[in-house]
C-alpha cells in the first residue's frame, strides 16, 4: 500500500469527496493563492500546501479564495451549509477563532437546536493547531477544548495520515458542523493510506496497543508521543494501553472507562493548556464513573498554564514529551496500591 | 540428522524482516522430535508456533521471551546429548559470524508488492510472487479476508511456483462493485484477473468461500483448473457458523472483532495479532466494502446455512483434488469432508481449525 | 414590478398581520404570558413586506433580533410563530428558539438572530449556495443601524462584492441601537459605505412601502442577473422600545405619539391607495378584521398549547451523535 503524508491524506480526502459530491466546496485564505496577482494560479494551494491542485481540477467556482475576513467566510460557510452546500472552510490557524468565533458557536453550532431540528449544517472547518513551529503565542495553541465545550459542534483530531483521511471523509459526509484539527508539525508524517475512500466513524476510540498496567489516553500529536513512551515502558515491563479518542466530541468515554477498569491506572496526555482541557475532562469523568477501579491517582500530562513561548529553548520545555509521559506512567505504577474501603 | 542443527527465526510472510520469540514451550535439555512445537513466534501481523525442523536435544535457547531478532537469526541449537558444549559453542559462534557476513554482503531483496489489475469487472488486486516460468498457483481467500490470508503459505510456495494471490471483489484492494455475490459470479472476476496476468490455467488453492469460488471456476471453465486444493471449503455441505458471519459483519471495534476472528483458529486462546485485526477493520471501512460483504454473506450464507452446493464439481476423476480440513474447524465442520469421491485426497489436521493455511502452512505447502 | 390589486391587498394583509401580531405580543408580554426577551417590529412593516414581496422560497433572508416582521413577510406560519414565542410545543422551532431565533428554513427564513450583525456573513453563504447551484435565488441580510456598525457587516459586504454574490444588505435604521441614537453611532453615511465596497447603495424612506418595494426590486433584479450585491439604507420608525419592558427614557416625551401620528407606514399606504382609487376602504377594513381575528386565534391557541415534554431538552442538538 502506498505511503502518504498527512498533507496528501487530507488533500486526497478533499479531492475524492469533491469528485463524489458536487455540493462540496472549499474556501479560505490562500486556499489556492495568488488570486488577482500577476504570478501563478494555485500559487500556495493552502497556507501549507494541503489544498494544492484542487483549483486545477475543480475550478474557481468550487475552490474559493477569500479576503482575510474570517468572520465573513466562516459565517458564509455556515450559511451555505444551512442552505444546501457542504463547505470545507480553512480557518488557517485555530488561534484566529478570536475574530470569527460568533459565526461558529452562536450560529453554525446552534442552528439545529434553535430551529427545532429543522436545520442541518454540514460544514467542516479545517484548522491548524499545536506548538513546535516556533510560531509563538498567537499561532501555536491547542484550542480544541473550547470547541468541545460547545453543544452542536463535533471535534475531530486525527493522530496520523490514515486517521486524517478517514476522519476527513467522515467529517465532510457528516450532517453536523465539524471542527477538524490538523497539527502543523504532522503534515510530513507518512504512513500507508489506502487509495480508496473510507470513513472512520466519530466517537469510536482507537486502541493502538493494549496492556494490563496503565491506560494512556492521548490526543492528536500526543498519540505518537504516547506510543513511543509505551514502547520504551514495555522494555521496563510496564505494559500500557494507548487510546486515541479520535474525536473529543463525541467522546468515546465508554472505551476509556472500560480500559481504566482493566488497568486501574490512567494517564491523560493533552497538548492543550491545563485548565479545563481534555485531560481534566477525561480525568473527571474517570474519577466520577470508575473511582472504584482506580489503583493510583490519575496523572495529567499537559503544558503549564502559560502562553506558547517563542524561543526554542522555552517552547521545547512547554510541549509534553515522551520523557514526561514516561515519568507520569512510572509515577502511577509506583503509587502505593489504594486499600479497598 | 547432523550432529548439530540450528533453530532460526522463520520468515512469516513476504514482507517480514524481524520477529519476536514470544514464548518457549521447551527448556534446555528437553528431547525434541521433528515437527514438535517448541516456541511461539510473534510479528505484528500474526503469532504462530515454530515447529522443530529436526529431532534432537534442545541444547541452547539464544533468544529470551520477548526479544526481537532478524529473520534467519539463530534463536536456538539442537544437538545430540553427547555432543560436547565446546562444539555447540563453536557452532554458534561460526553460525553467527556467517550470518552477519551474509547479511552485510547481500542487501534484502525487495518484497513483491500487491498491484491492481484492470478487468471487465473492475480493478482486482493481486500479489504475485515466485519465478514467472514456474507452474502457476492461484490463491483465493475466504469471506472477509484478502490476499494476506496467504501470508504464511505464499512465500513457501513462491520458492518453486508462480503464485498469484487474488483479492475477491468486495474484498481488500479489489473493486467493491460485485459482478454478482454467488461463487459463480466471483469466479468470473478471478478468471479475469488470471487472464490479465497471462495465466490461462493453474492449480487453484481456495480457502472457505474462496474454495467455493475455485469450484465454481472449475465448473465454468474446466480447463483453467489443473488441480484443486480446497482448505475448509464452502460448498460441500449445508452448515456454517452464522454467528461468525454475523459477528464479522457487525464488529466495528478491535476487541469485538478479535474475539470473532479467534473462532478461525483451533486454539480458542489464539492471540489474533493487533495488525491483523486492524487490517480487517480498515478493509471494512473502505467505501462500499460493508455493503459488498453483506451482499456476499446474504447470497452465500443466508441465516447461518450455505446456499450453494458444489460437490458435483469434484466428480471428474482426471483432476487431482486435495481437500484439507482442521478437526477443530469452528466455522465449517470437518464432517463435510466425508463421502467425497475416491480420487479426492482428504487430509484432516487434528490440531487445526478453519485456517489450516495459517495454522499448518508447511504441511499444506508440501501437499501442493 | 407593477403592483396589481391582488399585490396591494397582499401587501396590506401582510403589514396588518405584522402590526396585529406585534401589538398582541406587546399586550401578552405585559400580562406576563411570554417568557424571555421580545423585540417588536411595529412601525417598520413596509420594509419587510416591501422587500419580501419580491421573493419566493428559493430566496433566503436572515434577520435580526427584531425578526417577527421578516418572518411573516417571508411566509412563515403565524400560529406556529405565536406558539414559539409562548415557548410551546408545536412552535415554529419546537419551543427551542423563541422570539430571537425564530426561523423556518423551508421558507428560506434563516432565522432571527440574537447576535447583532449575525446575518451578513450567513447571507453571503446562502447567496453562494444560490450561485454555485445556479438557482437564480438571492439572499438578503436585514440588519439594524446597530448591526451596520459590526465588523461582520463590513466583512460580509466586502466578501459579497469580491465574490460578486447575489446578496442584498438591508440596513433598517430605526434611529436607535438599543438606547443609543444612530445619529450619533452611525458615522458617515451607509450609502457611501456601500459605494466604498463597490456596490450600489440607495437611501429609502421606510414609511413609504412603494419606495421600499421599488428600490428592493431593482437591487434584487440586479442580483438575479449576476451583477452582484447592493445595499438599501431604509430610514424607519420603531413604535415600541428596544425590548418589551424598555421604559424608553432616552426618547423625547411625545416622540412615539408623534411618529405614530405622522410617520406610520400603514396609514401612509392606506391613504395612498385609497386616494388613488386603487383599493377601497371597505376592502382594507375587511382585511384588518381578518388579520385581527387570525392573531386573536393564534394567541388563544398558543396559550392553550402544551409545553414541550422534558425529553425534548435533549433532542435536535445533532443530526447524529
Amino acid at each position: 500500500m502506498p505511503k502518504k503524508s498527512f498533507r496528501q491524506a487530507v488533500n486526497e480526502a478533499l479531492r475524492q469527496e469533491m469528485e463524489r459530491d458536487p455540493s462540496v466546496v472549499v474556501m479560505g485564505e490562500d486556499i489556492a493563492g495568488g488570486m488577482g496577482a500577476p504570478g501563478e494560479d494555485d500559487a500556495w494551494g493552502g497556507p501549507l500546501g494541503v489544498t494544492k491542485g484542487l483549483l486545477a481540477q475543480f475550478g474557481r467556482g468550487r475552490v474559493l479564495d477569500t479576503p482575510i475576513s474570517e468572520s465573513a467566510f466562516i459565517g458564509a460557510a455556515a450559511g451555505a451549509a444551512a442552505t444546501g452546500l457542504r463547505p470545507v472552510a480553512d480557518l488557517m490557524f485555530v488561534d484566529f477563532m478570536g475574530v470569527c468565533f460568533d459565526q461558529i458557536f452562536n450560529q453554525a453550532a446552534k442552528f439545529r437546536y434553535m430551529f427545532g431540528g429543522k436545520a442541518k449544517t454540514p460544514m467542516v472547518i479545517r484548522t491548524m493547531y499545536g506548538a513546535g513551529f516556533r510560531a509563538a503565542s498567537q499561532h501555536s495553541q491547542c484550542l480544541y477544548p473550547v470547541f468541545t465545550h460547545i453543544p452542536g459542534l463535533k471535534v475531530a483530531i486525527p493522530s496520523s495520515p490514515y486517521e486524517a483521511k478517514g476522519l476527513m471523509i467522515q467529517a465532510i459526509r457528516d450532517d453536523d458542523p465539524v471542527i477538524f484539527f490538523e497539527h502543523k508539525a504532522m503534515y510530513d508524517d507518512e504512513e500507508e493510506v489506502p487509495d480508496e475512500a473510507y470513513t472512520i466513524p466519530f466517537g469510536e476510540a482507537n486502541f493502538l496497543r493494549e496492556g494490563e498496567d496503565v491506560t494512556i489516553v492521548a490526543i492528536g500529536r500526543m498519540v505518537k508521543f504516547a506510543r513511543e513512551a509505551a514502547d520504551q515502558l514495555a522494555r521496563e515491563k510496564i505494559d500500557c494501553t494507548v487510546l486515541d479518542p479520535r474525536t473529543t466530541s463525541p467522546l468515546d468515554i465508554g472505551s476509556i472507562l472500560e480500559s481504566v477498569r482493566e488497568t486501574g491506572r490512567l494517564v491523560v496526555v493533552d497538548e492543550a493548556n491545563p485548565r479545563c482541557n481534555m485531560a481534566t475532562d477525561i480525568s473527571a469523568q474517570a474519577a466520577e464513573q470508575a473511582f472504584d477501579a482506580l489503583k493510583a491517582p490519575i496523572r495529567m500530562v499537559s503544558p503549564p498554564h502559560v502562553p506558547v513561548p517563542f524561543s526554542p529553548a522555552l517552547e521545547d520545555e512547554f510541549i509534553p514529551s515522551v520523557e514526561k509521559i514516561g515519568a507520569a506512567v512510572r509515577s502511577v505504577m509506583a503509587a502505593p496500591a489504594r486499600r479497598a474501603a | 540428522m547432523p550432529d548439530i542443527a540450528p533453530l532460526t527465526m522463520p520468515k512469516l510472510g513476504l514482507s517480514m524482516t524481524e520477529g519476536q520469540v514470544a514464548a518457549w514451550h521447551k527448556a534446555d535439555g528437553d528431547k525434541i522430535t521433528a515437527g514438535e512445537e517448541i516456541a511461539d513466534i510473534e510479528t505484528p501481523k500474526i503469532t504462530t508456533a515454530l515447529e522443530s525442523p529436526a529431532s534432537g536435544t534442545l541444547r541452547r535457547r539464544l533468544v529470551g521471551p520477548g526479544e526481537t531478532v532478524s529473520v534467519g537469526a539463530l534463536i536456538g541449537v539442537l544437538a545430540d546429548p553427547v555432543t560436547p558444549d565446546t562444539e555447540v559453542e563453536a557452532f554458534i559462534e561460526e553460525w553467527r559470524a556467517r550470518f552477519a557476513a551474509e547479511k552485510a554482503a547481500e542487501p534484502e531483496a525487495a518484497a513483491p508488492e500487491q498491484e491492481r489489475v484492470a478487468t471487465p469487472y473492475g480493478p482486482i488486486q493481486v500479489l504475485e510472487a515466485g519465478p514467472a516460468a514456474a507452474p502457476p498457483v492461484v490463491l483465493i481467500h475466504g469471506f472477509g479476508s484478502d490476499y494476506q490470508s496467504f501470508l504464511l503459505l505464499q512465500p513457501l510456495l513462491a520458492s518453486r511456483l508462480r503464485t498469484l494471490a487474488v483479492d475477491l471483489p468486495g474484498h481488500g484492494g479489489s473493486t467493491k462493485e460485485l459482478p454478482g455475490a454467488d461463487p459463480a459470479s466471483l469466479a468470473k472476476a478471478v478468471a479475469a484477473a488470471m487472464s490479465a496476468r497471462g495465466i490461462q490455467a493453474a492449480h487453484l488453492v481456495g480457502h472457505s468461500l474462496g474454495a467455493a469460488v475455485a469450484l465454481a471456476l472449475a465448473e465454468q471453465e474446466p480447463a483453467r483448473a489443473l488441480a484443486l486444493t480446497l482448505v475448509s471449503p464452502a460448498g460441500l455441505g449445508p452448515e456454517i457458523n452464522g454467528e461468525f458471519i454475523a459477528g464479522f459483519l457487525s464488529a466495528r471495534r478491535p476487541r469485538a472483532l478479535a474475539s470473532v476472528l479467534a473462532m478461525l483458529f483451533a486454539d480458542e486462546q489464539a492471540p489474533v495479532g493487533h495488525e491483523m485485526v486492524e487490517a480487517v477493520l480498515r478493509a471494512k471501512r473502505l467505501d462500499g466494502a460493508e455493503a459488498a460483504l453483506s451482499a456476499i454473506a446474504a447470497a452465500n450464507f443466508p441465516e447461518g446455512r450455505q446456499a450453494h452446493s458444489l460437490r458435483h464439481v469434484l466428480a471428474d476423476p482426471a483432476r487431482p483434488v486435495n481437500v484439507v480440513w482442521g478437526r477443530h474447524d469452528r466455522i465449517i465442520p470437518a464432517s463435510h469432508a466425508a463421502g467425497l469421491p475416491p480420487h479426492v485426497k482428504v487430509t484432516i489436521y487434528e490440531d487445526a481449525g478453519h485456517v489450516a493455511h495459517m495454522e499448518k502452512p508447511d504441511h499444506l505447502a508440501r501437499l501442493i | 414590478m407593477q403592483l396589481n390589486r391582488d399585490d396591494l391587498l397582499r401587501a396590506w394583509r401582510e403589514m396588518r398581520t405584522i402590526r396585529a401580531f406585534e401589538e398582541h405580543v406587546h399586550t401578552e408580554f405585559a400580562a406576563g404570558g411570554i417568557p424571555g426577551f421580545v423585540h417588536l417590529y411595529a412601525g417598520e412593516e413596509a420594509s419587510a413586506v416591501g422587500v419580501c414581496m419580491h421573493l419566493s422560497d428559493r430566496d433566503v433572508i436572515a434577520s435580526t433580533h427584531r425578526g417577527h416582521g421578516h418572518c411573516i413577510a417571508k411566509g412563515c406560519d403565524v400560529k406556529a410563530m405565536m406558539r414559539e414565542i409562548f415557548g410551546r410545543a408545536g412552535g415554529l422551532c419546537a419551543g427551542k428558539g423563541g422570539s430571537m431565533h425564530i426561523a423556518d428554513i423551508s421558507r428560506g427564513m434563516l432565522g432571527a438572530n440574537g447576535i447583532v450583525g449575525g446575518a451578513p456573513p450567513l447571507v453571503c453563504g446562502a447567496a453562494l449556495t444560490a450561485k454555485v447551484r445556479g438557482t437564480g435565488g438571492v439572499a438578503i441580510a436585514f440588519c439594524g443601524d446597530g448591526g451596520a456598525n459590526q465588523g461582520t457587516t463590513a466583512e460580509g459586504m466586502n466578501l459579497a462584492s469580491v465574490w460578486k454574490l447575489p446578496a442584498i444588505f438591508v440596513i433598517e435604521d430605526n434611529g436607535y441601537a438599543e438606547s443609543t441614537a444612530s445619529a450619533w453611532s452611525l458615522a458617515g453615511d451607509p450609502v457611501k459605505r456601500a459605494e466604498g465596497y463597490g456596490m450600489p447603495g440607495t437611501r429609502v424612506d421606510g414609511r413609504d412601502f412603494f419606495a421600499v418595494h421599488e428600490a428592493a426590486g431593482e437591487a434584487i433584479e440586479r442580483a438575479r442577473k449576476g451583477e452582484g450585491p447592493s445595499l438599501l439604507h431604509v430610514k424607519l420608525e420603531r413604535f415600541f422600545g428596544h425590548f418589551e419592558g424598555d421604559a424608553m427614557t432616552y426618547r423625547a416625551a411625545d416622540e412615539v405619539a408623534r411618529l405614530r401620528a405622522e410617520r406610520d407606514c400603514l396609514a401612509s399606504f392606506r391613504r395612498r391607495v385609497t386616494e388613488a382609487g386603487l383599493l377601497d376602504g371597505a376592502a382594507l377594513d375587511a382585511i384588518d378584521r381578518e388579520a385581527a381575528a387570525l392573531i386573536d386565534e393564534a394567541v388563544s391557541e398558543a396559550k392553550a398549547a402544551a409545553f414541550p415534554r422534558p425529553a425534548e431538552l435533549l433532542t435536535d442538538v445533532y443530526v447524529s451523535y
